[in-house]
Formats: structure tokens, C-alpha cells, sequence
């Protein structure tokens, strides 16, 4: 099982994965690259991964929200390499019995990958090319 | 002792390489490694706190021992997402 790809995601895929007979509700959170970033354009995006420890810190965020929302079935899938605007990043596909329980938990497992996964972005416009998150510790 | 040192991100740019193999004193400390890296690169300089730090693909603090054969990482903030 690896929750990392270098090719598009289909988010289908990740829905059949987590959908049982006694889900009444799946939210899909699909990540995407967009055209602008803090005023600046954005033409496309490199993501960058310690892979191995991407995928442990990813399995550690699942079990985690597992743990806070019992009975939510989770599925994760983050691409990595180059991507262009509108391509998906990440998909978290969550079914759940009630809708609360699945919007809850597609919201944690995004807001946890983003403080500890360690995967990292380049993003390239007109202006030229910046590590996000980096210039910002100066 | 040998350390496998893995450069990611910005610090694959700043460096120009993906690894490299450490001969390190017994009992360096993984933020030695950092203060070493930030004397190397200028563009490091201003940096005096270590990114995240990572031994064996799990995250560590600076005074971590390293130990012979130990992986080393050093993670730039994280923008995964």
C-alpha cells in the first residue's frame, strides 16, 4: 500500500476503496494546483518527497484520525513530480456512516499532512521559481 | 563512524546533491551536522536553528546521538497538500 504516485489520481479509485454497505455519506477532498499564489501566478508545481518517511508520516496520520473518528474509513493518495494547474495533488477519499464524521475527518487528515508529511513544493511562474514555505524563515 | 546524510527541497538546490556520506566523530549530535552544513553554504548562514530534523526516517530533535550507519535528514518546512 503506498499512499505516494507519480502519475494523476483518480479519485474514483480512492472512493471505491473506503465505500461499505453501511456508509451513508463520502466526502472526496481532492488538493489542486492553482493559477496564483500570496499575488503571484503560478504555472505549475514540483513536489518533492522524502518518500519512505512520506509514506510513514502519512500512515500515521490515517491512524491517527482513525483513532479520533472511529468507524471512518480513510483512503490517501498524494502525487508527486510535475504538475500543472488543475492537476490534483492529494485526494482523501472518508466514508462514514453520517456526513459529520466524514466531513470531520477529511478535514483533519488535510490540516495533519500539512504540519508533519514531509513532502515539499517548488512552485514556477513568470518571476521564476521559489520553495514554498522557505523564504518565509529569513 | 559513517553518517548517510539525504538533502531534499531547498537544500538539494543549495547543495547541488541528493547524499552524501558522513565520517563523523563518536557522539556528534544530528544540530552538529546542521552547524557544519551552515558553515559550508552561505546562503545556510542566516539559518542558525535546524529545519526539522529526521534519523531513520522519524522525526528527532538536534541533541539526538548519531549513531554509525544512521540516515540523516534535515526537513525544510513541509508544503505537502
Amino acid at each position: 500500500m503506498s499512499y505516494l504516485t507519480d502519475s494523476p489520481i483518480d479519485s474514483a479509485a480512492l472512493r471505491r476503496q473506503v465505500m461499505r454497505d453501511s456508509d451513508g455519506a463520502c466526502v472526496i477532498f481532492e488538493g489542486v494546483v492553482r493559477n496564483h499564489h500570496e499575488g503571484k501566478r503560478v504555472e505549475s508545481i514540483f513536489y518533492d518527497a522524502y518518500r519512505p518517511m512520506a509514506e510513514k508520516e502519512i500512515e500515521k496520520v490515517i491512524r491517527s484520525v482513525e483513532l479520533d473518528f472511529p468507524g471512518v474509513a480513510v483512503a490517501v493518495l498524494h502525487r508527486l513530480g510535475q504538475l500543472g494547474i488543475g492537476d490534483i495533488s492529494i485526494t482523501i477519499a472518508c466514508a462514514a456512516a453520517h456526513r459529520a464524521d466524514a466531513y470531520a475527518a477529511s478535514r483533519a487528515i488535510i490540516d495533519r499532512v500539512k504540519e508533519t508529511v514531509p513532502i515539499w513544493k517548488k512552485e514556477r511562474g513568470p518571476d521564476g521559481e521559489e520553495w514554498v514555505g522557505w523564504q518565509g524563515r529569513c | 563512524m559513517k553518517v548517510r546524510l539525504l538533502y531534499f527541497a531547498i537544500l538539494k538546490d543549495i547543495t547541488g546533491r541528493s547524499e552524501a556520506e558522513l565520517t563523523l566523530p563518536e557522539g556528534t549530535l544530528a544540530g552538529d551536522v546542521w552547524t557544519s552544513m551552515r558553515n559550508q553554504y552561505a546562503q545556510l548562514a542566516g539559518y542558525a536553528q535546524p529545519p526539522m530534523i529526521a534519523v531513520n526516517e522519524a522525526y528527532a530533535r538536534p541533541e539526538t546521538r548519531l549513531r554509525d550507519g544512521d540516515e540523516l535528514a534535515f526537513i525544510p518546512p513541509v508544503a505537502g497538500g
